[in-house]
């Protein structure tokens, strides 16, 4: 089934990409391309059948709890495009 | 070409522990060939001259001074530049991440290092390692060094070149569809995917997290093997790493394939895949046969569903493992924005290529309200189903042999504007992800002068029988010896 318009604005929106015309157009054609080339999926039976989310299943890893050095605060913020203070400076999320 | 560079790795380790030359001359050598032939070949997106130079000197000082050194003493090294090193910066070749200095070392470049490896630069990639030919690089594609107009592989491409180049013996690339095997093979060259849960992937930025595996690229399985022996092992930093012995994989050279059953399943021959790619795959199966090994067509009726499962697994992890990249903490910040919603949407807009755009959308169809049953459970059940074929086939056979790729390299620009097609570039290697397995691809012929490469994939953790056909064949054929004339 092929997206409208109005659906991939909505995709594009929750996948926090800005897209022009141009652009959405474009991955749209793509997108449901690629969905009716994975249409065949919908035509296998699965009832019953598990799904894999690993192939090598690994349950409960545990390791010591030891006390490992961790990086220090200027070199986590080292590559911020824009720090103060020792923080991470980000846009004002909440209104006056 | 500047002596040295056409040494097998476990060559070059062995004459510099016994002193015979010093890693010095051996890194020279590499950074020279690099400076000769990379402007044409473009493995490179980073050469890392000082840190090789004085990595180089620390273990011409260990060996010097009668200290123990590693197996790889001496080795010049090209590293994907999707596994962090700490330092140098690592691009992901993204626009997004322009300037990423990583605080810190990926466990497979800390463990080369110990090993006395020598890294002399990061290699070139498909954007966030989403391709198969390099084209979806922000910094513009590697070229194939047997034919510089047609296209390495991707998407450790960049990995592949360099090793076919003679630039490096040795590099190390990702794997998640194909990415290491399938441009080995195009660039006529060794490449495997380790088992999942094999080698560490603290480090590798992360792309579709249930598939990803770190695995090296060589000129021969004998290098292969010495490095996965070094990188393989479990990690404490990688929960997804499994505490399993590592063998010592070269003791598997002489084994010879006497009595081994290999199976040939007939859905990696079928349509799409180049006929005369077929006949050079099965002409290396009767030479084995040849060895005592006996083959036997088979068939694993659900890989033919195995792109489409793909393409909504990967993308649906994809989609989750790149909105880290938000404008915040490291990467491509937009210069204007509206709100803290706008700077996300326009950051990742102008840093995020076509290509990886486009998967991040279908992995946010797929993952979202009402889509999700449909779409990523139902591609996880038929997961389910691919496993259990190579199950019943590995009940049968101790390998099975396919081709690594249905063509030969194709022309830069081929396939550019045609995603789906680019995409069938990995149908071969698509399955092994999915089933978790190990398959190595190594060269079995030539086309028109281009290389070609056989796959044989074994259970998982079953590595050292994939290296024991590998190794018989390889020393049967001269395929392996033959260099292009750059």
């Amino acid at each position: 089934m092929a997206l409208s318009r109005d659906e991939l604005r909505s995709v594009a929106r929750l996948a926090r990409l800005e897209l022009t015309d141009e652009q959405l157009e474009m991955q749209g054609r793509r997108l449901n391309e690629l969905l009716a080339r994975v249409e065949e999926l919908q035509g296998l039976d699965v009832t019953g059948i598990e799904p894999t989310a690993h192939s090598i299943p690994r349950f409960n890893v545990h390791r010591e709890d030891v006390l490992h050095p961790s990086l220090a605060q200027s070199e986590v913020l080292a590559n911020a495009p824009e720090a103060r203070d020792g923080c991470f400076v980000v846009p004002r999320i909440i209104e006056d | 070409m500047a002596p040295y560079t056409d040494w097998s790795a476990s060559e070059i380790a062995e004459r510099v522990r016994s002193g015979e030359v010093t890693a010095a001359e051996v890194t020279e050598a590499a950074l020279a060939r690099i400076a000769a032939v990379d402007d044409r070949v473009r493995a490179f997106l980073t050469v890392t001259e000082e840190a090789a130079r004085a990595q180089a000197l620390a273990v011409d000082r260990a060996v010097a001074s009668g200290d123990e050194t590693g197996p790889l003493a001496g080795v010049p090294v090209a590293v994907k530049d999707n596994l962090c090193t700490r330092g140098v910066r690592t691009t992901c070749g993204s626009r997004i991440l322009p300037e990423f200095v990583p605080p810190y070392d990926a466990t497979v470049v800390t463990r080369l290092r110990e090993a006395g490896a020598v890294m002399v630069g990061k290699a070139n990639l498909d954007e966030f390692a989403m391709g198969s030919s390099t084209e979806n690089s922000a910094y513009g594609p590697s070229r194939n060094p047997w034919q510089l107009d047609r296209v390495p592989g991707g998407s450790s491409g960049g990995s592949a070149a360099a090793v076919a180049a003679c630039e490096t013996p040795v590099a190390l690339g990702s794997d998640t569809g194909g990415s290491i095997r399938q441009p080995a093979s195009l660039c006529g060259i060794v490449g495997l995917k380790p088992t999942y849960g094999r080698v560490s992937r603290y480090g590798l930025v992360a792309y579709a997290s249930s598939l990803d595996q770190v695995g090296p690229l060589a000129r021969c399985v004998d290098d292969a093997a010495l490095v996965l022996s070094v990188i393989a092992g479990d990690d404490p930093l990688d929960s997804t790493c499994v505490d399993a012995p590592v063998p010592n994989y070269g003791a598997t050279r002489e084994a010879g394939v006497r009595g081994m059953r290999i199976g040939v399943p007939r859905e990696f021959f079928a349509e799409g895949v180049d006929p005369a790619v077929g006949d050079l795959v099965r002409a290396a199966v009767d030479r084995l046969c040849e060895e005592g090994a006996e083959a036997e067509e088979c068939s694993l009726p659900s890989v033919s569903y195995c792109l489409s499962a793909y393409y909504i697994i990967a993308p649906a992890e994809a989609s989750s493992n790149l909105a880290r990249y938000d404008g915040v903490k490291y990467g491509h910040r937009a210069a204007t924005h509206t709100g803290h919603i706008g700077l996300m949407e326009r950051t990742r807009a102008e840093g995020f290529g076509a290509e990886v755009q486009q998967r991040i959308m279908i992995g946010t169809y797929a993952l979202s309200a009402g889509y999700y049953d449909a779409y990523y459970r139902r591609a996880q059940q038929v997961r389910t189903l691919i496993r259990r074929d190579f199950d019943s086939a590995f009940a049968r056979f101790d390998v099975l042999v396919t081709p690594t790729s249905p063509t030969v390299a194709f022309p830069i620009g081929e396939r550019a504007d045609d995603p789906l097609a680019m995409k069938l570039a990995d149908v071969c290697t698509l399955p092994v992800n999915m089933a978790g397995i190990p398959a190595i691809s190594i060269p079995c012929g030539f086309l028109d002068g281009l290389p070609v490469g056989l796959q044989i994939m074994a259970p998982a953790f079953g590595e050292e029988t994939m290296f024991r056909v590998a190794y018989a064949y390889e020393g049967l054929t001269d395929w392996h010896t033959r260099r292009p004339s750059l």
